[in-house]
């Protein structure tokens, strides 16, 4: 039953939704709505908005222009909380689950029977979780009483299904839910999606699995740079048709690869082991671009982690050029040549109230200092040279990085490391949140930087990335490295397959 | 965007074309001047209540002097809030290293080595609670909190809790003594002034520490040694509680476990806090530590002079601690 043969009235529907972060126009004049009954599932590129427009719909943050319509009346929710009282709710990539608590309690959180008021009563508890328990064919997983610290990601998922359910949710949205799920638990979820739509329940469902989306879903919207780009039938859509739309310009002009010269090996790991990955042994050769592919939750920023002894390393050995870089001491890693643009650049790249001079300049301070104490002056005939060369847009350098959008904080974030010049680069999903533009201008540093001898790693979850740039890619899977793929061998269903050992999803290609 | 580099040059060569006030709170910073203000107020109630004594040049050195001791305090403890931490064991270790100083001067009559005794005890009790807080993973207030009263205890067992007397001249003078018109505590706290000062806005460990305080992560995988300026910094702390030590013994001419530094950590964390450091740290100045000493030191007197009972100043102190604290999480919220 698809919901072109059920016009419904809309259950939630955006109108003209806007909202812009600095400069980056997230969501740009966006109207959609959702019905009862339906599965609409939201693709996009990463930074096309998804999110973002999550956030909106759950209330976490208000939009700068446009209204949402709940049942045709208007509503302005300020916080989650209210949007969780009209039944509308998120489901997060990461559950939000108390550990130390029962299942009983998670699934009954905020609404749990009382016996005079004051006292929780169990036997009720137990009763009303089993009932819940069953409807979802979860009475053999799951025991009311059980806690949740020691459950899997799929387990603690459906606790989540089940507590949006059970408080009345009307909108459920699902960001990415299979990314953590064996194909088992990701056909399990299937059937409670579709149980959800036939109980009249409005599903939206985020990921970047196209097979999964059109076997899933009733209509399917595609975001790009924050605009609906398009809205397609499940029952007529193609895998290239979405791409297309997705992408929405010629990726192999985004994409420069210059005649690179591969020297000799400059990075050497041997079985290298902590706790997050095991047993990597690879080496990256000046000139090279090495991508490293896989799913969220691979171990890939573990692995760039490993490498740059931010994590305790248990065995194994990491080489420089021949010598032995010490573990656990990032320090030592950068001493012997290795750069690291991690990820979370709000988290671990950037001091966010501090001037872009004071960033770029964290890693050299021996070439910004006079007897110990810093040089304005000579900070400044660094950083500045480097600035105007990486464009970053800032009325001046002593501007906090916080002010800038980020792209250009990612910029901030390869200036410290073009102003160190280390001979390794590891760069953790540089272009992720930022413009089609500094993308760009991104990618055109990476090839450079490649062309000028520098060995780059280069971690993406986007595949035209790492096909586009990259000279080999290593593919992971479970804290291990699946597979290497060389030159021509690098394609999307190659990755994919790697990505996802035992897995019977049909990769794009195959599907197609 | 190729002028980037020349804007920033001209905005820092260039005079800035603002009005006067504005560039002045630029300067000094905004905090700074509503704790200016802060203090116009103090001296407007003290000088309309005892006016007589309190606007005397007398008064105002012996405000000077009264808070040397803090001054020094108040500028490391900035230090370690800068950093993201908090020593609550000031005031103990301040007690110890008295008793210490005296001790030595009492065996071996040399003021250098009782010198040298307060310094060195004061940087073993640091590196001990920098030891506790990085490799025994222990939250900085409960590690300093349990080393306080460890201090103490060792301060009253050295001592066997009796006050410790001292009649050298020479290291009396560095309590009592005068140099060039000013008394010799109040050379040392300028002296430490202009030291922390360089250390911390100028010199790249003071940057670094910055950094450290405001982000751990990206301070390490920025190539700083963390664990080793945990160490450092409180290290540091307990070298400058030494000091203050000395300076003590020597004012009132005894080595004490307890009088004279009980207390000395409340007041500390409320100069640094008063003078815009957050504690969670990454911010934070010498001039503002300065600035809320001021504060304290001629509430301190004012409350003397207009006979507020004792126990009344310690409503006033806490209060004044709780109040600080209440306006920067207000500021830091409003940013």
């Amino acid at each position: 039953m698809s919901a072109q043969e059920k016009p419904t009235e809309p259950l939630l529907a955006l109108e003209r939704i806007a909202k812009s972060f600095g400069i980056v126009q997230a969501l740009d004049d966006v109207s959609l709505d959702f019905r009862a009954g339906e599965v609409l599932a939201l693709v996009g590129e990463n930074g096309a908005g998804k999110s973002t427009m999550m956030r909106i719909v759950e209330g976490v943050m208000p939009p700068d222009n446009g209204r949402i319509l709940l049942d045709g009346a208007a509503v302005d929710f300020r916080e989650p909380r209210e949007a969780h009282l009209k039944g509308i709710r998120v489901i997060h990539q990461e559950p939000e689950i108390v550990p130390y608590l029962t299942v009983a309690e998670n699934i009954f959180m905020g609404d749990m029977p009382r016996r005079a008021g004051l006292f929780l009563d169990w036997s009720s508890l137990e009763a009303r979780t089993a009932e819940v328990l069953a409807e979802f064919g979860m009475e053999r997983d799951l025991r009311p009483r059980q806690l949740c610290d020691a459950l899997g990601p799929a387990q603690r998922q459906m606790i989540e299904i089940m507590r949006a359910v059970r408080a009345g949710g009307r909108l459920i949205a699902f960001d990415e839910p299979t990314s953590s799920l064996t194909d088992d638990e990701a056909r399990r979820l299937f059937a409670v999606i579709r149980r959800l739509r036939t109980d009249g329940v409005s599903v939206i469902y985020i990921s970047h699995r196209l097979p999964e989306i059109i076997e899933l879903a009733d209509r399917i919207a595609v975001l790009r740079d924050g605009k609906l780009v398009g809205m397609i039938a499940a029952a007529e859509a193609s895998e290239e048709a979405i791409t297309r739309l997705m992408v929405g310009r010629d990726l192999s002009g985004l994409f420069r690869r210059s005649r690179r010269t591969i020297g000799e090996a400059i990075l050497t790991l041997d079985n290298l082991t902590t706790d997050h990955v095991r047993n990597i042994s690879l080496s990256v050769r000046r000139g090279e671009v090495l991508g490293i592919g896989g799913l969220m939750g691979a171990g890939r920023s573990e692995l760039a982690k490993a490498i740059v002894g931010y994590d305790r390393r248990k065995s194994g050995s990491v080489r420089m050029g021949g010598t032995e870089v010490p573990p656990n001491s990032p320090a030592d890693a950068i001493r012997c040549g290795i750069g690291f643009a991690p990820e979370d650049r709000k988290r671990e790249a950037l001091l966010m109230f501090r001037s872009i001079l004071d960033n770029a300049s964290l890693c050299i301070p021996d070439r910004v200092s006079e007897l110990g104490l810093f040089s304005r002056k000579r900070a400044f005939a660094v950083i500045e040279g480097i600035a105007r060369k990486m464009a970053i847009k800032a009325p001046n350098l002593d501007v906090p990085v916080s002010s800038l959008s980020g792209g250009n904080q990612q910029k901030v974030v390869l200036a410290r490391w073009l102003a160190r010049q280390p001979s390794l680069l590891i760069l953790d999903e540089p272009t992720r949140g930022i413009d089609v533009g500094a993308k760009a201008e991104i990618y055109r540093l990476i090839d450079e930087l490649a062309g000028a001898g520098m060995a780059v790693i280069l971690i993406s979850s986007e595949m035209p990335e790492l096909i586009g740039l990259a000279d080999r890619v290593a593919v992971m899977a479970g804290g291990e490295i699946t597979g290497m793929l060389d030159g021509g061998a690098i394609d999307e269903s190659a990755i994919l397959k790697l990505a996802m050992p035992g897995s019977s999803i049909k990769t794009p290609s195959e599907a197609a | 965007m190729n002028a980037i580099g020349k804007e920033a040059m001209e905005r820092a060569t260039s005079p800035k074309r603002q009005s006067r006030i504005s560039s002045i709170k630029d300067r000094i910073g905004i905090h700074n001047v509503s704790l200016l203000l802060a203090l116009a107020v103090l001296l407007v109630i003290f000088g309309a209540l005892r006016g007589d004594v309190f606007f005397s040049s007398r008064n105002f050195l012996n405000i000077g002097l009264a808070v040397t001791i803090l001054g020094v305090l108040a500028m490391s403890q900035t230090v370690v809030i800068v950093a993201g931490g908090l020593d609550i064991s000031v005031g103990s270790m301040v007690g110890l290293t008295t008793v210490s100083a005296a001790t030595a001067l009492q065996m071996t009559e040399s003021p250098a080595l009782a010198i040298l005794a307060g310094l060195v005890i004061g940087g073993i009790a640091g590196i001990v609670n920098g030891l506790i807080i990085t490799y025994g993973r222990v939250n900085a207030v409960i590690a300093t909190l349990g080393t306080m009263a460890i201090f103490r205890g060792i301060a009253f067992i050295l001592s066997d809790g009796q006050s410790i007397s001292i009649f050298n001249d020479t290291f009396r003078f560095m309590g009592v003594g005068t140099f060039l018109g000013l008394q010799f505590p109040i050379w040392v706290l300028i002296a430490a002034a202009v030291l922390f000062q360089v250390f911390l806005a100028k010199s790249i460990v003071g940057r670094n520490v910055y950094a450290l305080g405001g982000n751990p992560v990206v301070a390490r995988l920025s190539g700083i040694k963390v664990n080793r300026y945990r160490i450092g910094i409180y290290v540091m702390s307990g070298f400058f509680a030494g000091v203050a030590g000395i300076l003590l013994a020597a004012r009132t001419g005894s080595g004490q476990p307890i009088s004279g530094s009980q207390g000395l950590e409340l007041e500390a964390i409320t100069a640094a806090v008063l003078g815009g450091c957050a504690l969670q740290g990454g911010k934070g100045t010498v001039a503002g530590a300065l600035l809320g000493v001021a504060i304290i030191g001629i509430l301190n007197n004012g409350m003397i002079l207009t006979s507020v009972p004792t126990f009344y100043q310690l409503l006033a102190k806490g209060s004044l601690l709780i109040l600080a604290v209440i306006i920067a999480e207000y500021q830091q919220n409003r940013a």
